[in-house]
């Protein structure tokens, strides 16, 4: 009798916070973006550090933004980036500039395919996961 | 500042690439000592003479690489350097074993890129499909940005992050497909003129380019590089070696690098690469301009990688790219020779090997050991080599005497 092997279970990997990281994903659990801004640089940053990037200067504090951007470019994956994600069909791999600058990698959803553009306006869509404790960041268009 | 014209690629050996592994499975460090055998071979050098390695990741060590390696080959080496820098390795490689010969550390450093991915197995060591394996290039360890941020939400890869950049580019200063595509059509008539090359014997048209399946929009599949089973190696010496060795010697006159980025999203301004610095500080040293050069070779692993490469190192006019291709005739026997053995696209990519394609495309061309892809009087090449995603690049000067 033979056996037949069984095909590995490929989940979709999930985001696993830091104690670093943790107050960027509390808030999107309370579906509010929060990131950090450099007084010293005069700029916002992303991803969450210890330090300014460049200058590392030790004046990293956690503020509140609306979450709104444009979208700065995008791919649609015609065949899945991984098995992981061999559930999802075509996805809009997208990259969304916040208005107050640091950009997010993310998905765009909620549009057709034909209407993407470049530069248009795109508003968050949070996606709450509760078996994961997670809440992810997506985005669709503003309007 | 920089080199001084003292050191030089001496010999060199490329495997033929393979799509499907023709040839006996071996392990990276099998492949590491034969390859350097042949690189010696060919240069006209012994191994008693080799005091210095430089080495990308390997198979069969995650750590303490660059002893294995010494020890499996019997080296005493002054110099043993791992590089990690993906696709600009083997050119960065290069430079850091002709700074060790020019500061006198090394007479003779082998830089031996293992490119076969399929190595041995037992039944009591089958191959294991690891998860981590899909994700490419990206760490999915706790702690890490990438697993954080970017494989949750797709973003791993490469089809997809090159993808990113040429909509980018598209959006910021056109897009002109055909362009895109005579890229790869130039560089497969110089692999009909290249018989190691995996396409060799197979012409292409712009039209078989459009016609071949959109991968990442707007990207085609003949616009992204075949991965392929082989290894490459080059023998770098000092002037003694040189006048001992049986080759024309290629002197690394000049080499830049930037490494500022992993991911594109973090780009300051993703449409301008760090082949921008890379290129200037090569070019610097080398005391060279651009039209000083007789061919170049640049990394390929997509269209767009060589187009923003051609302006980024100041070949072409920021935006003006396509018009470039356009306007010149890329193959060995045009205005402006590239990738003259058919780069990756059209030689194959043999895994981390593939940037010394590049390299060994420039040394051949001016050892004036090209066959029928040869430019008549070549003596200075222009090369580079890219990492990640446009996030690791660095450039070299080849000059022969």
């Amino acid at each position: 009798m033979s056996t037949t092997p069984t095909a590995p279970v490929f989940e979709r990997p999930m985001p696993v916070p830091t104690p670093l990281t943790q107050p960027f994903w509390d808030a999107l659990a309370e579906h509010k973006v929060c990131i950090q801004y450099s007084p010293s640089l005069g700029e916002y940053i992303f991803y969450p550090r210890p330090l300014a990037p460049r200058t590392l200067a030790d004046d990293l504090e956690w503020r509140d933004i609306p979450g709104a951007g444009t979208l700065y470019t995008y791919t649609i994956t015609t065949r899945p980036v991984s098995p992981h994600f061999a559930s999802e069909g075509p996805m809009v791999l997208a990259v969304v500039q916040w208005d107050e600058g640091p950009k997010f990698s993310t998905e765009l959803i909620n549009i057709a395919h034909e209407d993407i553009r470049i530069g248009m306006r795109v508003r968050p869509v949070f996606c709450d996961y509760p078996d994961d404790d997670i809440t992810m960041l997506r985005y669709e268009p503003e309007n | 500042m920089g080199l001084r014209a003292e050191a030089a690629i001496l010999g060199y050996y490329e495997l033929p690439p393979q799509r499907k592994l023709a040839r006996e499975k071996t392990f990276n460090l099998e492949q590491w000592a034969r390859l350097s055998k042949a690189a010696l071979d060919d240069a006209g050098l012994d191994a008693t003479d080799v005091d210095g390695i430089v080495t990308p990741l390997i198979g069969e060590a995650s750590m303490f690489v660059p002893s294995t390696i010494t020890e499996y080959l019997g080296i005493n080496a002054n110099f043993a350097e791992i590089v990690d820098l993906g696709g600009a390795g083997s050119a960065a490689a290069v430079w850091r074993a002709a700074a060790a010969v020019e500061l006198g550390l090394c007479e003779t450093v082998l830089v031996t890129f293992p490119g076969t991915h399929e190595v041995p197995t037992h039944e009591r060591r089958p191959f294991v499909m690891e998860e981590s394996m899909f994700f490419g290039a990206s760490s999915k360890a706790y702690g890490s940005p990438q697993a954080e941020f970017e494989i949750p939400y797709a973003n791993l890869g490469q089809n997809g992050p090159y993808g990113q950049i040429a909509k980018r580019y598209g959006h910021e200063f056109g897009y002109d497909e055909r362009a895109m595509a005579k890229i790869a059509v130039d560089q497969r008539t110089n692999a009909c003129a290249t018989p190691d090359a995996v396409f060799h014997g197979k012409p292409l048209t712009i039209e078989d380019v459009l016609a071949s399946p959109m991968v990442a929009d707007p990207l085609h599949m003949l616009e992204i590089v075949m991965p392929c089973q082989g290894g490459a190696a080059v023998v770098i010496g000092n002037k003694d070696k040189a006048r001992k060795s049986r080759n024309r010697p290629v002197w690394i006159t000049g080499f830049g690098e930037r490494v500022p980025y992993k991911t594109p999203t973090y780009a300051r301004d993703l449409m301008y690469s760090p082949m921008i610095h890379a290129a200037d500080q090569a070019f610097t040293m080398a005391g060279i301009g651009r039209g000083d050069v007789d061919m170049v070779s640049i990394y390929d692993c997509y269209s767009i990688t060589v187009l923003m490469s051609l302006e980024d190192a100041g070949f072409a006019e920021k935006g003006k790219g396509m018009q470039f291709v356009n306007e010149h005739d890329l193959t060995f026997r045009g205005d402006f020779p590239m990738n003259t053995a058919g780069g990756q696209l059209s030689f194959g990519q043999a895994g981390i090997a593939g940037g010394m394609h590049h390299v060994i495309d420039g040394a051949r061309q001016i050892m004036g050991r090209a066959g029928q892809a040869q430019i008549a009087d070549c003596n200075r090449a222009f090369v580079t080599g890219n990492g990640g995603i446009m996030s690791e690049q660095t450039a070299l000067i080849l000059e022969g005497d």
